[in-house]
């Protein structure tokens, strides 16, 4: 019989234990499928976040560190560090790499350390219940901003790739979305530079994934995938921020 | 045997970790150990290793985390505010079974404190520095020569029991300078099965992980751990003892505190006062049955220390509070003179009679 | 079985961290138990820099020397702060170029050498540390004074081996010095 679809072989056969819905499943698919697309399983070292994707080290079939929260950025540093053949990469949630890690996340970059970071934004904080995240949309309504994100009182989200892209020792940021097909086929495309460019010895990558979290946000999945791409994409809007092999060909 | 050399303290100690194989420093500037970076900074590009100044303490140890995950030594260095923040790492390093090399030159707190000497992070150090059920191997030099020895020695018990090994020194210790001897012989290497390294697609994937949300794992976890505690404690408790054959009153003292005391025995046995010392060179293990033996033949204990009474609960606890326990004590990056260390010896005399 | 406690006193950039280095590098090649500790500690106060040199033949206890044998001073607030703690017997050796007092003391010997005077007159700026340090030589057992050239090639490095000729004369001059 003709194998038409199967499970990527970076991934291992334990169940995710995301909420219905969750695109938390899908991002792991296409991380799994340029790990195995770029052949570099077997040499790649994971570092998973605290947060939803916390047991992210079950899911990878890859060696993996699992980090106290914010820090995985300066523990993938040390991985790399002592062994530059290793592909290294963190997944990271908004809270872990914008609100606690933003200082390891920001000194990772501006030392240009040669790892891939995957940066999976979803406006709020899944694991603890649903609470107000750095990446919390201006009167979007959370558990502790039940009255919408005051900007006046709490101030603004904060746009990573933005922010990132003044950081010279970055190399490669893209902001992508997984709430269709062409956007997950964008996303793909993205995740794979970014892990080519880290084997190619390129530098400092990372992928924010707009992403969805129908639990919290009190969504369907299906209206959540409308509220992102009517809400998150405008705010965040998609495309590449920074990319200094591709403005090396240009000039 | 080789040549002795002149050496900072803090030099030397960094030397013997280069020698030891460490080939990763990651640290963060703080007084009064800067010149641990800055020795590592021009040692380590020639000798192949790698130093890394991080932006904060907190980055720093999570970088040690990720070099020992990837089965390498590695050792980051800081002095008593800078271990607080440390404090988060060092919980996941025991809870993650890793070995690493954690240096606190110690300096006056609490809070911002000051530069000067001082040992008041001894309920810290020897209390596991943050939360959860944990030890740290605690080793305090009293010497150069100590610093190198310890050093060299505590990297192989970071390997060998697979946790964090403190070095718990002073301002003192790092700055002065000894006539020391660098002859440390072989490093001995620990297989690292458990190490990412990447699985070549040829075995099952290695987790590097504190997380156990089931309460019987957990529990499980914390219970092989505190049998290998055990085992260290029954194996690897070191001291040393100065004049305590015939000793009625005996000091406990560790570091600088045991240097001055010891100009301070001298004192007094040239006064006919019968007293020894008893120093803990591992502060966790504590040498529990070595000091409740002790508790049986002497008068009474004095704890000299540069802290606010921290080392004298130990000195009570186990010698189960069978002998009055006197504190001899200064603090806040104040030294106290052989001279205060004498008078205390003398109450303690008065007192026993 | 000799034991010296020397305190080395007066203001940063005078080279007196640089003076006690000297002393335990040559107790260093005598073979004998030395220790040095710069002003680290509550005795850092009072504008001063000073340094604790211990050369001993038994092993060093406390490497701080709060009551010094041999005292060296190069500034008043040194002299004004270390004087009373000097042993009885003890020996004060002063900068009196830059110390117009005499020493109180009458139970310490006291003596005085214009050292940062003779320095700039004799075009050997900056080595005042070092011809004070020759008088001392002179006036205690403190080490040698034939070993000062091997002491010397150990503790000017490398790079600096140009300086080892006007050390030389510094401690030659000190050595020399007739009151």
């Amino acid at each position: 019989m003709a194998v038409v679809f199967e499970k990527p072989k970076a991934l291992t056969d334990a169940t995710l234990h995301y909420c219905p819905g969750c695109t938390h499943g899908i991002i792991h698919r296409l991380v799994a499928e340029v790990l195995d697309e770029l052949g570099i399983q077997g040499k790649t070292v994971g570092i998973a976040s605290v947060g939803c994707s916390v047991m992210s080290y079950d899911y990878f079939d890859v060696d993996m560190v699992q980090a106290a929260h914010g820090r995985a950025p300066a523990v993938a540093t040390g991985v790399k560090r002592a062994n530059p053949e290793n592909i290294v990469f963190t997944y990271q949630g908004d809270g872990d790499l914008a609100a606690i890690g933003t200082a390891e996340t920001v000194h990772s970059a501006a030392r240009g350390e040669n790892i891939t970071i995957i940066f999976v934004n979803n406006a709020i904080y899944g694991m603890t219940g649903g609470q107000m995240a750095p990446t919390t949309l201006p009167g979007q309504v959370t558990q502790t901003s039940p009255y919408g994100r005051d900007t006046n009182h709490v101030g603004f989200p904060l746009k990573v790739c933005e922010l990132l892209s003044n950081v010279d020792g970055a190399t490669y940021l893209e902001r992508v979305a997984v709430n269709n097909v062409k956007n997950i086929k964008n996303a793909k495309k993205a995740i794979k530079k970014a892990f080519t460019y880290q084997t190619e010895g390129k530098g400092f990558t990372l992928i924010e994934v707009l992403s969805t979290c129908p639990t919290n946000w009190g969504l369907t999945p299906v209206n959540a995938l409308k509220w992102l791409e009517e809400n998150m994409i405008p705010y965040y809007p998609l495309g590449v921020y920074k990319d200094k092999y591709a403005e090396e060909a240009e000039k | 045997m080789a040549d002795k050399v002149l050496m900072k303290g803090n030099e030397a100690m960094a030397e013997a970790a280069i020698m030891a194989g460490c080939r990763h420093y990651l640290g963060y500037p703080i007084t009064p150990q800067t010149e641990i970076a800055a020795y590592m900074s021009k040692r380590m590009p020639k000798v192949g290793g790698t130093f890394l100044q991080a932006e904060s303490e907190i980055s720093a140890i999570n970088m040690v985390i990720g070099v020992a995950s990837a089965g390498k030594r590695a050792m980051t260095s800081s002095s008593s505010p800078g271990i607080s923040l440390k404090g988060e790492g060092l919980s996941y390093l025991a809870g993650c079974d890793l070995p690493a090399f954690v240096v606190n030159v110690q300096r006056g707190g609490p809070g911002l404190g000051g530069i000067q000497p001082s040992q008041a992070d001894y309920f810290q150090a020897t209390r596991g520095t943050s939360h959860g059920d944990y030890h740290m191997i605690v080793l305090a030099p009293n010497s150069v020569q100590e610093m190198v020895n310890l050093t060299f020695q505590g990297f192989d018990m970071a390997d060998k029991y697979r946790m964090t090994v403190m070095l718990l020194a002073d301002g003192t210790m790092g700055q002065m300078m000894e006539p020391v001897s660098l002859d440390m012989g072989e490093v001995k290497s620990y297989d690292k099965p458990w190490a990412v390294t990447g699985t070549n697609c040829e075995r099952e994937h290695n987790i590097v992980n504190s997380l156990f949300l089931k309460p019987e794992l957990l529990e499980k976890k914390n219970f092989e751990r505190f049998e290998k505690y055990n085992y260290i404690e029954e194996n690897e408790a070191l001291y040393e003892e100065y004049l305590m054959d015939d000793a009625e009153v005996c000091i406990v003292a560790y570091g600088i505190s045991a240097r001055i005391a010891k100009n301070a025995i001298d004192a007094a046995r040239a006064k006919g006062i019968k007293v020894g010392m008893f120093r803990p060179i591992t502060l966790w293990p504590f040498p529990k049955k070595e000091i409740r033996a002790i508790a049986d033949k002497v008068n009474s204990f004095i704890s000299v220390e540069l802290s606010m009474g921290q080392l004298i609960e130990d000195v009570k606890l186990y010698t189960e509070c069978t002998k009055p326990v006197y504190l001899c004590n200064r603090t806040g990056g104040m030294i106290m003179t052989p001279e205060e260390v004498l008078q205390k010896i003398e109450e303690a005399v008065g007192g026993n009679k | 079985m000799t034991t010296t406690n020397m305190l080395i006193a007066g203001f940063g950039g005078q080279g007196i961290l640089f003076t006690g280095k000297f002393l335990a590098y040559e107790g260093l090649l005598e073979g004998r138990e030395v220790s040095w500790l710069p002003s680290y500690g509550p005795e850092m106060r009072g504008g001063t820099a000073n340094c604790s040199v211990i050369l001993s033949d038994i092993p060093v206890g406390s490497p701080i020397v709060s009551n010094p044998d041999t005292l060296l001073v190069m500034n008043l607030p040194s002299l004004d702060k270390y004087e009373d703690a000097t042993v009885a017997g003890g020996k004060i050796f002063v900068d009196s170029a830059l110390i117009g007092r005499k020493v109180n003391r009458t139970d310490v010997e006291a003596y005085y050498i214009p050292a940062t005077k003779l320095a700039s007159d004799e075009g050997l700026t900056g080595l005042a540390n070092m011809i004070l340090l020759g008088f001392v030589i002179k006036h205690t057992n403190v080490i040698p004074f034939e070993n000062i050239e091997r002491a010397l090639q150990k503790v000017v490095p490398a790079s600096k081996q140009h300086l080892i000729e006007s050390n030389r004369k510094a401690l030659e001059l000190g050595y020399n010095y007739a009151e």
